[in-house]
């Protein structure tokens, strides 16, 4: 069954390193998580080991809402790369989340039409493979 | 310490292919050092510097062209910060001369991204081994689709419109049309931008530039060494460069890295806006040039779309722009910094026959590397002509 579904997904999976990986594993139990320096406070997205602010390793992770507003999007209809040139047009945006942060995402759940920049959105969690879960984003109910 | 007049553009050369299925990349390179070479008046021998990068190479590259032209050069860079490297590696070059790293530097670029069916601005975004692409990948990104994000949120803050990005990429085929060698010479209009297909919204094919094969070189020297050469020397005023980046997630994708490495530019060179006769300004897209000539300051924010309309592009108007035909007409073969400083160049000495600016004694030059609403460069030259 789990090998069936990862022949399915032929769309480009991230390379996870190890300093990643706790973040990538959250998204399994679905949970998204930015992270905040226990030192100085800042807020930071991507995840990564050290605040770029003051070089610090003291990490918490700050679980998110999950709510956001859409900061920019494209629809794109032309890429040549596998999985994304059979499902176009398809819709990235970068997402603000609540959190104040912005991150890298699809819109699903609705038409490059209705899509406007502002719009709430809410995270949904898609089980790509058994090992990968991806944080994408659709209109807020 | 001051760079300002310490080194010049001494040659330049442009290779006039845009289709080389029978060329390699080092061939077209070396092709192009020898007509910048030959331009300059100096030959394989003058040559102590060498700076080069490229999309075909991989990352000692550098070291391999050395071996195809047998240099073995006193300095070397290989900045790998996309189509505004060899803006970047100019300054650097002027740098080196300055510091007696060396005295004649040779800057070169080829590619055979046509031939060689490169899909650059819709190829799944490039993304590679480092951590930070493992949160990109997921979803599709593409160039074109980075630069797209930057031209939807200024749609929205501004209410600009897809036609006064189509009067970009309209002046730029009006130039190349001027242009023998520029690939696309046929007069478009803002209709047809518009009715292109779109790649990723709000950007029609029209708005995107081209792929070619193609090369160019430059040849750096000392002001001293120029003034007995061959041309005409064009002097570096000043330079600066910098990146952008997602910033952890607050990134103003308005604010662009030409912001920053104009603005070091401008003081270096100890000029100000009104003294530029021209400019050349990477056009990877039509929002590539709106947005850079509201961070270089040319205007203000929010007001690029009147800014490019009315004719104040073209190489008779008020701030001429990529009078070769850019990357959107002329030619794009991967990367395209090196055909910035060309063009300025050749401007500067007055060799462009019709499409000509008058009195051009300054001219600045902007390379913008990479996808402009993720990770990209930005590097600003200002030349003169005395």
């Amino acid at each position: 069954m789990a090998d069936q579904k990862e022949k399915k997904y032929s769309k480009p999976l991230p390379f996870i390193d190890e300093e990643m990986r706790p973040w990538w594993e959250a998204l399994q139990r679905h949970e998204l998580y930015v992270q905040k320096c226990r030192d100085c406070g800042d807020l930071r997205f991507h995840p990564r080991a050290l605040c770029t602010n003051c070089l610090s390793s003291r990490t918490e992770w700050v679980r998110c809402s999950g709510r956001g507003t859409v900061y920019t999007f494209t629809a794109t209809y032309q890429n040549q790369a596998p999985g994304f040139r059979e499902s176009l047009p398809y819709i990235m945006a970068w997402v603000e989340l609540q959190e104040g942060l912005k991150m890298l995402t699809n819109l699903v759940e609705c038409r490059p039409e209705e899509v406007k920049i502002g719009m709430p959105v809410e995270v949904v969690y898609e089980d790509v493979t058994p090992q990968v879960t991806l944080a994408k984003f659709r209109p807020a109910r | 310490m001051s760079l300002s007049r310490k080194a010049c553009v001494a040659g330049v050369f442009e290779h006039p292919t845009r289709f080389a299925p029978d060329k390699s990349m080092f061939q077209i390179m070396a092709e192009s050092a020898r007509g910048a070479l030959e331009d300059a008046g100096l030959t394989i021998r003058d040559v102590d510097g060498l700076c080069t990068t490229g999309i075909g190479m991989g990352g000692m590259g550098i070291v391999g062209f050395c071996d195809y032209l047998n240099l073995t050069p006193n300095f070397v860079d290989s900045t790998a910060i996309g189509g505004s490297s060899f803006v970047a590696h100019t300054a650097h070059a002027a740098a080196a001369i300055a510091a007696g790293l060396c005295e004649v530097c040779l800057v070169v670029y080829g590619s055979t991204a046509a031939s060689s069916r490169f899909a650059i601005g819709t190829g799944g975004g490039g993304g590679g081994g480092d951590p930070c692409d493992q949160f990109e990948i997921p979803f599709g990104p593409t160039t074109v689709g980075s630069y797209a994000m930057v031209a939807q949120r200024h749609m929205h803050d501004y209410g600009t419109t897809s036609e006064q990005l189509a009067e970009i990429a309209v002046t730029m085929r009006l130039h190349a049309s001027m242009n023998p060698v520029a690939k696309y010479r046929d007069p478009i209009t803002v209709e047809d931008v518009l009715a292109s297909r779109i790649i990723s919204s709000p950007l029609h094919l029209l708005d995107c530039c081209i792929i070619s094969d193609g090369g160019g070189a430059l040849v750096i020297t000392s002001a001293e060494r120029a003034r007995d050469l061959k041309k005409k020397p064009v002097y570096i005023l000043g330079a600066g460069e910098t990146v952008r980046h997602a910033a952890r997630g607050r990134r103003d994708f308005l604010e662009i890295a030409a912001a920053q490495s104009g603005r070091l530019a401008f003081e270096r060179a100890g000029v100000t806006h009104s003294d530029i006769d021209m400019a050349m300004i990477y056009d990877s897209f039509t929002i590539t040039v709106l947005t850079t000539l509201e961070n270089l300051g040319f205007c203000k924010r929010g007001e690029g779309g009147a800014f490019v309309t009315g004719g104040r592009l073209r190489y008779d108007g008020e701030l001429p722009i990529n009078t070769d035909g850019g990357g959107l007409s002329s030619n794009h073969p991967g990367m395209r910094g090196i055909f910035l400083v060309i063009e300025a160049t050749k401007q500067l000495r007055g060799e462009c026959g019709p499409r000509q600016v008058r009195d051009c004694r300054i001219a600045l030059v902007h390379g913008t590397g990479g996808a402009l609403g993720t990770r990209h460069s930005g590097a600003t030259l200002i030349l003169a002509n005395q």
